[in-house]
């Protein structure tokens, strides 16, 4: 057993070069040949017919929109698109294949030719696409015995409902030039070609699901040498991580035998999800002859330019354009930008946005709390059990202060947990923020109540001794409060005290609510951060006379300060009658 | 018997316009022919299977359509003998194949519908060389048909059964395939109008495939106006066919009722002539070809220098192609299974199937396509095989600018005797010489009966070639040749088949 050289010293001394075979599964309505539905989970064998069971006399016909679609993707990837092209039926046989032969394309693929830009580390790579052509897919055999493989075991079971389902084939050409960061290259490309392909809505691309498939091809040779060594195709690697692993698996591994004096292989190798290991397969020095030959029951295939121009016309913003203009909606940093995308949550932010919520608060919750659960489980970020649309519901729930932060976080947990949608958890959990006015009214009061000092400091204006007040009314709700509406709160209801003092009526008659607005006014008129206007002398005397001109054209029913008749007054008058107290007063 | 007779032996067209006018019934027609394939089937073993109660069943469909005052097609109520290498979800499908004995499809086949649409009444599936390969009906796993004019003789192939079924009056119409000659040979030799219509013509849809760029589904009738009819009814846009031609069907029936060659350029293919060409053969065809000037055609020779290239490219790209297509009777969904003992693998099981349920023609046709399609190999013999195809079109587009239509031998000799080339592939293939540039080309031609000869008094067909789409000049030429014959001799062709009246001793005295 060859020892496998770590990764650092292995790239230090070879110099990698990867390609990858991306396998697409296109959601197309029908199936690539037949008329039969595109399903997944289906019981087995249901979503068959005559044509993709291969049946003695049924025969193809092609799905112009699986042609469409894959015209979409190669317009995507900057590929030519065939004026002309055949399909041919490679022949192997093989009991999840129908017919013994896939239809496929050979030397007549449909799109050639592209390239597609992927960003590693603020480093941009060109990854070159050689062809992008369109196939049928096979049946899945599940093979029932120890050995989970068809050789050993008992029996086999075939459920055809996968067979003839369209599938996409992206084939690379060889990477060379990326050194160490030959796995994060691999990785950035599928993700990046994942991304390309949901905004093209031509697949929903779920690597768990199989409807996205990765071939990794790596080999390696001495750095410096100018030369390629001979390549592995790793198949079964069904996940982003999984293609980083499987690379950096086969870069070490290929170094031992190198290092040992050993030679590559060309072979098919398995990647194992448990170990992050490759082993061998199907050795392409006893490769198959799939014997292609153009396939006589289809006719050419041959799009118009017109249709292909109408194709390009109709294509969506492609991914790289619209990171551009969302990060210029949201604000965010490109910092901010590529944390998101490496947590594969640009979507899951733009969809939170989308539902409501403010950019920032969308990027926080995706990047700090739900990431944090993300990696604790393992999962990927959109397999959590949440939604973009229950995140922006929790922002809006703390932005409509019926959630602190603390609260919002064990509403998130509650949302993860099943326990159902964010009011649900609320509900079922008992989080909501004390909104009870009378409740939090009476706390307040009770806090002002017990500590008079505090209480005469904030109406002198020092608003920061609110703090040890909110603090009272925090500890007596249990913490169930919001901060910020407590505070609130006690500044208003200070206000009020002064307010009522300060009304011709005494105040007692005069709604709380109105003067809250005039309050909220008054700190907009005043262009500085007052709560209230704490201190005469905090007003210059031009912004006084305004706040006072203000008042009384906005507000003429409420009536004007005792002693304070007219603008003027407000000034002088007060100045001089209330000395050494509340200028409100 | 003579009442059943006379039922059994007019024209299609005749028994259509007989049900229609109410003079007979459908059920009466269907039982006639269904009682006569009872009575010589022993014999002529020209049907794998007959489904009496599905076309009983039709029959009385067709009756209570037109007493219930509903239109009937111009073949409605008519009996029809189908190769069974068409689906049909009331008999089985076999190909003339061990390895598909007593496979039900699930579906049928467009033609089968079309059929079943136009009120024709299918009486069963008719033998056929193993998955249409061959040119005799040996190759069927179920014993060899006979021809009806001398049972010692093959009825030809591949479509042997639906010929000798047709020129032994247990239908008056059938369906073949034509992949090399399929339906053009067999035709001759039994001494009955045999049609390769225009590649894309009729759908290939539930026709199970040998070549799929060749197959073509068309008529074995006894009359040119018969085989125009059922022409008619099977042709036509199939959606589920991407090969099947989104054109107007030729006006053949139009054709068929108005033979006229006047003015017609006929040309005489001449590398489809001397050497390996029997006598009586030629003897004919130069006579058909005189009769043809005396109507009115201006006769001229034309060179198709690529002709000589054919056989050995049909025997390149039918190969190639089949071995590809048969590919999917692996035991593994329906159909044969040998081996299947709880241990032996599914490719254990695939191989012993196949090496168990395939016959020796089919078997050396696999391995020949498999070798061709080879990586290596491909280029040399596939590869090639194409060009040829391209040459011998173009040689057909040359020779259709200075005429309308090319003729031809059908075949280069008479029937010959059962298991005379059986042994031989060679020899056997010959007899396809002349028929598969038309496959090839993918263009119509239709043969017809024109004497017999005088060696040994067996049929001699006489091939008429049109371009791709004038289907309907196969037509004018051939009727206008079995109508001049039918005068000169003042009796149907058929009745001067000796093992005929045979068989109908021989029926008599078995009851
Ligand atoms: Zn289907």
């Amino acid at each position: 057993m060859t020892v496998t050289v770590p990764y650092d010293l292995a790239v230090a001394r070879y110099e990698p070069v990867i390609g990858l075979e991306t396998h697409v599964e296109l959601g197309t309505l029908t199936k690539m040949f037949c008329g039969s539905p595109v399903t997944f989970g289906a019981e087995p064998n249901s979503a068959v017919c005559p044509v993709c069971l291969g049946l003695p006399g049924s025969l193809p016909v092609i799905n112009k929109t699986a042609i469409e679609y894959t015209i979409r993707i190669g317009l995507a990837l900057n590929c030519s698109i065939a004026t002309w092209c055949r399909f041919a039926r490679k022949n192997y046989f093989y009991p999840d294949m129908p017919k013994n032969f896939q239809i496929s394309q050979y030397d007549e693929p449909l799109c050639t030719d592209g390239f597609l830009n992927i960003e590693v580390d603020g480093q941009e790579f060109t990854i070159g696409i050689e062809r992008v052509h369109l196939e049928e897919d096979t049946g899945k055999s599940q093979h029932v015995g120890t050995t989970g493989r068809i050789h050993g075991a008992d029996y086999s079971l075939v459920d055809y409902n996968r067979a003839g389902i369209p599938l996409v084939e992206i084939v690379t050409r060889p990477v060379p030039g990326t050194g160490a960061l030959a796995p994060a290259v691999a990785k950035a490309y599928v993700s990046e070609l994942r991304d390309l392909l949901r905004s093209l809505a031509v697949s929903d691309v779920r690597m768990e699901q199989g409807s996205l498939r990765c071939d990794v091809n790596t080999s390696i040779a001495p750095a410096g040498s100018g030369e390629w060594g001979t390549r592995t195709e790793t198949k079964n690697v069904n996940s982003l991580r999984s293609v980083e692993r499987a690379v950096r698996s086969e870069i070490e591994r290929q170094a031992g035998v190198l290092d040992e004096g050993g030679r590559v292989i060309q072979e098919t190798r398995h990647f194992h999800e448990e170990t992050g290991k490759t082993t061998s397969g199907r050795s392409k020095e006893e490769a198959q002859d799939y014997r292609y030959f153009p396939e006589p029951d289809l006719v050419p295939v041959a799009p118009s330019r017109e249709w292909v121009q109408e194709i390009r016309a109709a294509l969506p913003e492609l991914p790289a354009a619209r990171r551009v203009r969302l990060q210029a909606e949201w604000g965010l940093s490109d910092l901010d930008m590529t944390a998101l995308r490496n947590v594969d949550a640009l979507d899951l932010v733009a969809e939170t946005v989308a539902a409501g919520a403010a950019p920032d608060q969308a990027r926080n919750w995706w990047l700090t709390e739900l990431s944090r659960h993300a990696n604790d489980t393992g999962a990927e970020l959109a397999d959590l059990a949440i939604t973009a649309e229950d995140v922006a519901a929790v922002i809006a729930l703390v932005a409509a202060g019926q959630l602190n932060n603390k609260l919002a976080r064990q509403v998130v947990d509650g949302v993860l947990a099943g326990e159902g949608s964010p009011a649900e958890v609320v509900a079922a959990r008992g989080l909501a923020v004390v909104t009870d006015t009378s409740v939090l009214s009476a706390a307040v009061d009770d806090a002002i109540a017990a500590n008079p000092d505090i209480a005469a400091k904030i109406a002198d204006g020092k608003v920061a001794a609110a703090g040890a007040l909110v603090g009272a009314v925090m500890k007596a709700t249990k913490g169930q409060a919001d901060a910020a509406s407590v505070r609130q709160l006690i500044l208003e209801r200070c206000a009020a005290n002064l307010a009522a003092a300060w009304s011709p009526a005494g105040g007692t008659s005069r709604p709380l609510t109105t003067l809250r607005r005039i309050l909220s006014d008054l700190s907009a008129v005043c262009r500085r951060t007052y709560v209230f206007p704490q201190s005469k002398r905090d007003l210059p005397a031009v912004e006084s006379a305004k706040v006072a001109q203000f008042f009384t054209e906005r507000y003429p029913d409420f009536g004007v300060p005792r002693r304070c008749r007219s603008p003027t007054v407000v000034t002088s008058g007060c100045k001089t009658q209330r000395r050494g107290r509340s200028p409100l007063e | 018997m003579a009442a059943a007779d006379e039922l059994t032996t007019m024209t299609a067209a005749e028994m259509a316009a007989a049900v229609a006018a109410g003079e007979v019934s459908a059920v009466e027609l269907t039982r006639a022919h269904l009682d006569r394939i009872e009575l010589t089937d022993v014999k002529v073993r020209a049907f794998l299977h007959v489904g009496a109660e599905p076309a009983l069943a039709a029959a009385r469909s067709v009756d209570e359509r037109r007493a219930a005052g509903r239109p009937l097609g111009p073949l409605a109520g008519v009996p029809l003998a189908l190769k069974d290498v068409f689906t049909t979800t009331d008999m089985p499908t076999t190909c003339g194949s061990k390895i598909l004995a007593g496979w039900q499809p699930p579906y049928d086949a467009t033609l089968t519908r079309r059929l079943r649409d136009a009120g024709v009444v299918i009486l069963g599936k008719t033998n056929m060389d193993e998955f249409a390969m061959g040119s005799s009906t040996e190759n069927s796993a179920f014993g060899p048909s006979r021809n009806p004019w001398d049972l010692n003789l093959v009825p030809g192939g591949s479509s042997g059964g639906s010929a000798a079924a047709v020129a032994a009056y247990q239908a008056p119409l059938a369906i073949g395939t034509d992949t090399g000659g399929s339906i053009r040979q067999p035709g001759a030799v039994c001494g009955i109008v045999g049609v390769k219509p225009t590649y894309g013509g009729s759908s290939r849809f539930g026709l199970v495939a040998f070549a799929s760029s060749l197959d073509t589904p068309g008529p074995l009738t006894r009359t040119v106006l018969d085989a125009a009819l059922l022409h008619e009814a099977i042709s036509g846009h199939d959606p589920n066919d991407s090969t099947s031609l989104d054109a107007p069907v030729p006006p053949v029936v139009a054709a068929a009722r108005n033979p006229d060659v006047a003015g017609l350029r006929v040309g005489v293919v001449a590398e489809l002539s001397g050497d390996g060409y029997a006598p009586g053969v030629l003897t004919r065809f130069n006579e058909t070809v005189e009769l043809l000037e005396t109507l009115g055609a201006k006769v001229t020779e034309v060179s198709c220098p690529h002709f000589t290239y054919a056989l050995p490219a049909y025997y390149l790209i039918a190969p190639s192609e089949c071995s590809s297509n048969l590919a999917r009777f692996d035991a593994m969904r329906y159909g044969l299974r040998i081996g299947d003992d709880g241990v032996a693998s599914a490719e254990e099981v695939m191989s012993l199937t196949r090496a168990t349920g395939f016959g020796a023609e089919v078997k050396r046709r696999i391995m020949l396509g498999t070798y061709a399609l080879s990586s290596g190999y491909y280029d040399a013999y596939y590869g090639k095989a194409q060009q040829v195809r391209t040459l011998i079109i173009r040689d057909f587009e040359a020779a259709f600018e200075q005429v309308d239509v090319l003729v031809s031998p059908t075949t280069p000799t008479t029937a010959f005797p059962i298991g005379e080339r059986a042994d031989d592939p060679m020899a056997m293939y010959l007899a396809d010489l002349c028929t598969i540039p038309s496959d090839l080309a993918g263009n119509a031609a239709i043969s017809v009966p024109c004497g017999l000869a005088p060696e040994n008094g067996l049929p001699v067909g006489f091939q008429v070639m049109a371009p791709v789409l004038a289907d309907d000049r196969l037509y004018r030429v051939a009727g206008a040749v079995e109508a001049a014959l039918d005068a000169r001799r003042g009796a149907s062709f058929l009745a001067q088949a000796r093992g005929l009246a045979g068989l109908d001793e021989t029926a008599e005295a078995g009851r």
